[in-house]
């Protein structure tokens, strides 16, 4: 049977792994390729490295990053941030990512996802989704980009569906709402995403107790769970979210 | 030594480096002559398979010859499938045909892609997984799935509702669906049995 997985996520600025609350006020967490052999040493299933500068600043995410990654680390990650064309997905698959996100640049160029997905495989393209709580009408959300700074008027859910017809073959899907703070992921954004497509979705935002990642399996059937702040800042290792998932039915690699 | 097979598409680097980890040499070549020299060959790939097939360009004939001739082979992922007839993924693409198969995409009803670990049930007896034991997880990522009809190439399955086949084996080809180069120190494991295997080939 198909385990689900505990994903930690590496936002990286300026080569050192930060987090940060809403996306605000950043702390250092570390060197990236330390910490990600040490999330793998640990038993993690998989890890996301997002480089959070570049979607700001529009520059290229660091390849030589994912070359140290890959030299170091043997399990899938994935790869986002800044990410705009076909060829820099191509150089960062190359150089030892499993898979690309991309979030603001499907928004502005939804063709993109059908353009990788035909050259590297749906299984390679990351539909990257941070979607924030409507103010006007409740039970929807909306999609933010530029790392969460500008809104949209497009529909989460719309998104979700419209990005695995496109190509998408996971969606990782943040809570702006929930991020960073620690008091559970935004389950029903979670249902509403996971009961309208058929891939993949990794919940992201808002974990703080064990609990919670349970829920976002159980209530939000999450197919994976993403988390930085309880990993990095020494609340709880990954064997034992692992253990405590298992212990409560939820099939585990361990 | 081991040769990568370098065709211009996800990934190979990631086979090489764990091969380094390891403590074996290996080498990323699309060169006709290393590819000839070779202890063994590894067909990795994360692609979609017609673009896969196409970047393999005339190297392909090179690698069946070769494989027919008894060196060994093994496929990963997109690599995997190519050694059957043909695919259907955007378009009906031909293989490399070493195997007796299809490739198609997996059934519906179910999460699609099969992403994440899954538990392989794994044979008794087979080189590639000594060492392993009875059944491990290994890393898939694929939305295509091989309709294996050599029955006799069948060594392994993994459950995703049906009886997926997670590997084959047709004499010195042997191919995995998973990410052994992505699978923790099982997977590893697995890279150091294909060694071993080349090693013993060559000598």
């Amino acid at each position: 049977m198909l385990t689900r997985r505990i994903i930690p996520c590496l936002d990286v600025k300026d080569n050192r792994v930060v987090k940060g609350v809403n996306f605000l006020n950043l702390r250092d967490a570390g060197d990236p390729v330390e910490l990600g052999a040490r999330y793998s040493d640990e038993g993690a299933d998989e890890l996301v490295f997002l480089d959070i500068t570049a979607t700001i600043r529009s520059r290229d995410t660091i390849v030589d990053l994912v070359e140290r990654v890959a030299e170091n680390v043997f399990i899938p990650f994935t790869v986002g941030g800044g990410i705009y064309t076909v060829e820099h997905m191509d150089t960062l698959l190359r150089s030892g990512a499993e898979k690309v996100s991309v979030n603001t640049a499907a928004v502005e160029n939804p063709g993109l996802l059908a353009e990788a997905a035909k050259r590297f495989g749906n299984q390679c393209v990351v539909l990257a989704i941070d979607a924030r709580r409507s103010t006007k009408q409740q039970g929807k959300w909306i999609v933010t980009v530029k790392a969460g700074t500008e809104p949209t008027d497009i529909d989460a859910v719309e998104w979700a569906v419209r990005g695995e017809q496109l190509g998408a073959g996971e969606i990782l899907l943040t809570s702006m709402d929930a991020d960073g703070t620690k008091a559970g992921y935004d389950n029903e954004l979670n249902k509403a995403i996971t009961d309208a497509v058929n891939i993949p979705v990794i919940a992201s935002g808002g974990a703080g107790k064990l609990d919670h990642l349970y829920d976002a399996i159980i209530d939000g059937n999450a197919d994976a769970v993403l988390m930085a702040s309880i990993t990095h800042f020494g609340n709880y290792n990954i064997r034992q979210m692992k253990e405590y998932l298992r212990d409560r039915g939820i099939p585990m690699n361990l | 030594m081991i040769v990568v097979i370098d065709y211009n598409v996800g990934n190979v680097k990631s086979v090489c480096g764990a091969f380094r980890h390891l403590g074996y040499e290996s080498e990323l070549s699309c060169e006709p002559k290393v590819v000839e020299d070779a202890w063994g060959l590894v067909l990795p790939g994360v692609a979609a398979f017609g673009y896969a097939i196409n970047a393999l360009g005339s190297l392909a004939g090179l690698i069946k010859e070769l494989a027919t001739g008894g060196k060994p082979l093994l496929g990963i992922c997109v690599g995997y499938q190519m050694l059957f007839d043909e695919s259907s993924e955007y378009g009906r693409h031909e293989g490399l045909g070493l195997i007796s198969g299809k490739v198609v995409p997996i059934p519906s009803g179910r999460v699609i892609p099969h992403m994440g670990w899954n538990l392989v049930e794994l044979p008794e007896d087979m080189d590639l997984f000594t060492g392993l034991g009875e059944e491990r997880h290994f890393y898939f990522a694929h939305s295509y799935c091989a309709e294996v009809s050599d029955e006799q190439a069948r060594i392994a399955y993994t459950d995703y509702g049906f009886d997926l086949v997670a590997s084959v084996q047709k004499g010195n080809i042997y191919g995995v669906q998973f990410h052994p180069e992505k699978s923790g120190n099982h997977g590893l494991q697995v890279l150091k049995n294909f060694h071993e295997i080349c090693r013993k080939s060559a000598t």
